[in-house]
């Protein structure tokens, strides 16, 4: 007896704050969750465009991982591969890039997402803009020609017959250079038929470039129907042409509760509304379906714009940024020189995240009301 | 309030999780322990003044009489569990981390009763809540606010609802439980006499409806009785919690940093309710208390009647002891007790459970990672706050943050905490962040 009390007094037993039980949630359950719901749009990028989509993903997975171990390392923080938040980043990068991309240039993506935009801002949760779109919007600039080459790797460029849409959308150059895409019409289809002699030069457009031309047919190719938008028979960064697949991806993340409606419904909604408004030749005539379909919309607005770091907190903020996102993407897409906006007004929304945060606290529980008399 | 409250009527909060019942002890009936050989009994057991011992080493005591007392308003007397003779006066370490006086009685097995304890009579209000005062009677549902205090308002305000706070939401708990499955009539009488008291026009029991039988049981009381509600409460933590529950029942928001009064409401645990009636009754004061042992690692899970003052080993013992050694103890519930540093811990008058768990279960508090901001610690706040703010501004120790993020409506829940991906200790350092306010308002 004596002894075991001797043992009981010397046992000091573990003490810490409430509460003493944790649910299971983890960062690397979100994370590892995000790229299960990402893997039918890789699937169906490769189906499309051909194992090349594979490598691109995996070069730039690996860069992201790489870079963050070695940023990390350097820094002397907490190692955080494990949390698989740079696997998501790499998926997303490799998704956002034309199938074409030459491997080097996606590895330099990955740097540049990972020690530009997260690491050196502090690592997860701190960085101020999406690394994924940060690295592809830089990209963009620094080899503009690489980033809008939208051939598909898997029909080489010197098909010979025109009796599939798909097929003559490959063979025909449309407006490379987002330069190009200012041209008239008419300029367009010149460059079109000139680069159509030179068949070896190939590169192809997205299904933007009629929205943004305003014409059904460029260079002899018919716009796509909606069908090919939806099903992802169209050409475009390896990850945003089949929005079945990415609503299935989004699906699963709404039933997972990783992300809430709140972003992708009020940024398509604005989207719809505006292109419907604005997008025709007179005032509410928009062919607002051709804009949710075509284009990086769905893979923006469910998987990009909702970013933990770089979205707000609160549901009300969510709903703000998914109107800036919207009100930005058709301003770009209608107004400016460029066809696409999605990743420019998901990037320029980020910033605004920490001033949205701001304006959205909410009143605490009985902070509003009154002391009010019940008698 | 959204559609569905419309249809049912009901008001739901915002947040909440849902988290295992681990109601293992539901079904076990009350089992009386028996005399131990000594008992610990500190002069803080509520919210308060502690009181001061009335006793000295050496004296013989008895059941029921008064060891400790004090003289401020806001505090509740202590007296003795146990007849025996009083070996030590020791310090110990109180709930509130403070170091107050405690009474260490051995005891004579006899359980003499001391001869202060004699069914009470009262004429009026006043005379009832000096009866109330002398029981020692505190809030038993862990908050262990002296009773008298709550139950007198000042007279501007008016007191139209009496809610009966049986929803016990925390997991393992079933000590209201068995009560209302058990003391039903007391309940009832209790209830009967506060309300006389508060001159409540309305009387409400919420219960979380995953205790289907206590509500049965309750309605049929209550049905007879008339003028007594019995409200099926959705089960979803922190159900229990008083803003919440006022809330759920009658659609009424204790504004901030207000008590439940300031909307006419008062609520009392049902253990409370019961003992007032035990006590008129009987003028026997709080000197036991019905505490439910459990946790994966105790042999024999049960609801035991412990004399205040027993050391937690000694009811662990009692439960046919340990499967293997604790790793840590909890008094209360997992998602808001306080985990012990000793198992020579007195039972309180306030104990509505002590837990025990393995290295396993304890341990999935595990160490902190970054905040990835996403917002499930907002997502389940009932008060509507913002942890991860809270937490950032509390680590910084920016007071100017934790104001503006509200961090004194925190009700320390552990919703949060409990939710967060990356395991931030949200709760602790927004503790921390009141005291830092605290320490600058002064
Ligand atoms: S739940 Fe945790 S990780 Fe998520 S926002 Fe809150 S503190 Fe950050
Ligand atoms: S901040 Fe406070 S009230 Fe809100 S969930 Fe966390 S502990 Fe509960």
């Amino acid at each position: 007896m004596a002894e075991k009390s001797d043992r009981k007094l010397n046992n000091i037993l573990m003490m810490s704050s409430s509460p003493h039980i944790r649910s299971k949630e983890s960062t690397r359950r979100i994370m590892a969750d995000v790229i299960i719901a990402l893997l039918p749009a890789v699937a169906w990028g490769t189906y499309y465009f051909g194992p090349r989509v594979l490598l691109v993903a995996l070069v730039t997975v690996a860069s992201c991982v790489i870079s963050e171990f070695i940023c990390e390392k350097i820094m002397k923080r907490d190692i955080t591969i494990g949390d698989l938040s740079a696997v998501v980043t790499g998926v997303l990068l490799a998704l956002n890039l034309p199938p074409a991309i030459p491997l080097w240039i996606a590895a330099i993506g990955g740097i540049i997402a990972i020690v530009l935009i997260k690491q050196i801002f502090g690592g997860i949760g701190q960085n101020f803009m999406n690394p994924a779109l940060g690295a592809r919007v830089i990209l963009l600039l620094s080899w503009t020609q690489h980033m809008t080459n939208w051939t598909n790797p898997r029909m080489p460029a010197a098909a010979d017959t025109v009796s599939n849409a798909t097929q003559v959308a490959d063979a025909v150059s449309t407006a490379t250079q987002i330069a190009d895409v200012a041209y008239s019409v008419s300029s367009v289809a010149d460059a079109v038929s000139s680069a159509t002699s030179v068949a070896d030069a190939v590169s192809s457009a997205t299904p933007l470039i009629y929205a943004k031309t305003g014409q059904d047919v460029l260079g002899g190719v018919a716009r796509p129907e909606y069908l090919d938008l939806f099903l992802g028979r169209v050409l475009g960064s390896i990850g945003e042409i089949s929005v079945l697949v990415l609503l299935i991806g989004a699906a699963y993340l709404l039933i997972r509760k990783v992300i809430t409606l709140s972003i992708p419904l009020s940024y398509i909604g604005t989207v719809a509304l505006l292109t419907w408004i604005l997008g025709g030749d007179k005032p509410f005539t928009g062919d607002f379906l051709y804009h949710i379909l075509a284009g990086s919309l769905i893979l923006g607005a469910f998987f990009m714009a909702t970013d933990y770091s770089t979205s707000p907190v609160m549901e009300k903020g969510r709903i703000i940024m998914g109107i800036g996102c919207g009100i930005i993407t058709v301003v770009i897409r209608l107004y400016s020189n460029y066809p696409e906006g999605v990743s420019f007004a998901i990037i320029l929304m980020n910033l605004l995240v920490p001033l949205i945060d701001k304006f959205t606290i909410p009143r605490a529980f009985g902070g509003e009301s009154r002391i009010e008399r019940h008698n | 309030m959204g559609l569905c409250e419309v249809i049912t009527g009901k008001k739901k909060f915002h947040g909440g999780i849902a988290i295992p019942h681990c109601k293992n002890t539901a079904q076990c009936e009350t089992i009386k322990m028996g005399v131990p050989e000594k008992v610990t009994i500190p002069m803080l057991q509520h919210v308060g003044e502690p009181c001061k011992v009335l006793v000295k080493k050496g004296d013989e005591v008895k059941v029921g009489q008064l060891i400790g007392a004090s003289g401020k308003y806001v505090s509740a007397p202590i007296h003795s569990s146990v007849s025996g003779t009083v070996t030590d006066i020791s310090k110990m370490v109180c709930m509130n981390g403070a170091y107050v006086d405690a009474v260490e009685i051995k005891t004579d097995g006899r359980q003499e009763i001391h001869e202060s304890v004699k069914p009470p009579s009262y004429h009026n209000d006043a005379e009832l809540l000096e009866l109330i005062k002398g029981s020692g009677l505190v809030g038993l549902g862990g908050a262990a606010f002296p009773t008298h205090v709550k139950l007198s308002p000042p007279k501007e305000k008016v007191i139209d609802t009496l809610i009966v706070n049986g929803a016990e939401c925390e997991p393992y708990i079933t000590s209201d439980y068995r009560e209302m499955v058990e003391n039903s009539w007391n309940i009832i009488s209790g209830i009967y006499i506060l309300k006389d008291l508060l001159k409540a026009k309305q009387v409400l029991i919420g219960v979380e409806d995953n205790k289907p039988e206590a509500i049965k049981i309750m309605t049929n009381i209550a049905n007879t009785s008339g003028k007594i509600d019995i409200i099926k409460l959705k089960t979803r933590y922190p159900q229990g919690a008083e803003k919440m529950l006022i809330y759920a029942l009658t659609g009424r928001k204790v504004p901030s940093r207000r008590l439940p009064m300031d909307v006419g409401v008062i609520v009392m645990n049902v253990n409370s309710v019961s003992f007032v009636a035990e006590y008129v009754k009987t003028g026997m004061p709080l000197i036991k208390k019905r505490v439910t042992v459990d946790g994966p690692v105790v042999n024999n899970p049960s609801n035991v009647e412990v004399l205040i003052g027993t050391h937690l080993s000694d009811v662990f013992e009692f439960c046919g002891g340990f499967k293997e050694e604790p790793y840590k103890v909890i008094m209360g519930g997992p998602m808001m007790g306080v985990s012990q540093h000793s198992l020579e811990n007195p039972v309180l008058k306030f104990t509505n459970a002590i837990l025990a768990f393995d290295r396993k279960t304890a341990e999935s508090v595990k160490k902190e990672s970054p905040c990835i901001r996403c917002a499930k610690c907002v997502q389940v706040c009932p008060m509507n706050l913002l942890p991860l703010f809270l937490n950032a501004s509390s680590i910084r120790r920016n007071t100017a943050g934790l104001k503006k993020y509200n961090v004194m409506d925190c009700i320390e829940c552990g919703c949060c905490s409990y939710i967060c991906p990356a395991k931030r200790h949200l709760v602790q350092s927004i503790r921390l962040g009141k005291v830092l306010l605290r320490k600058e308002e002064s």
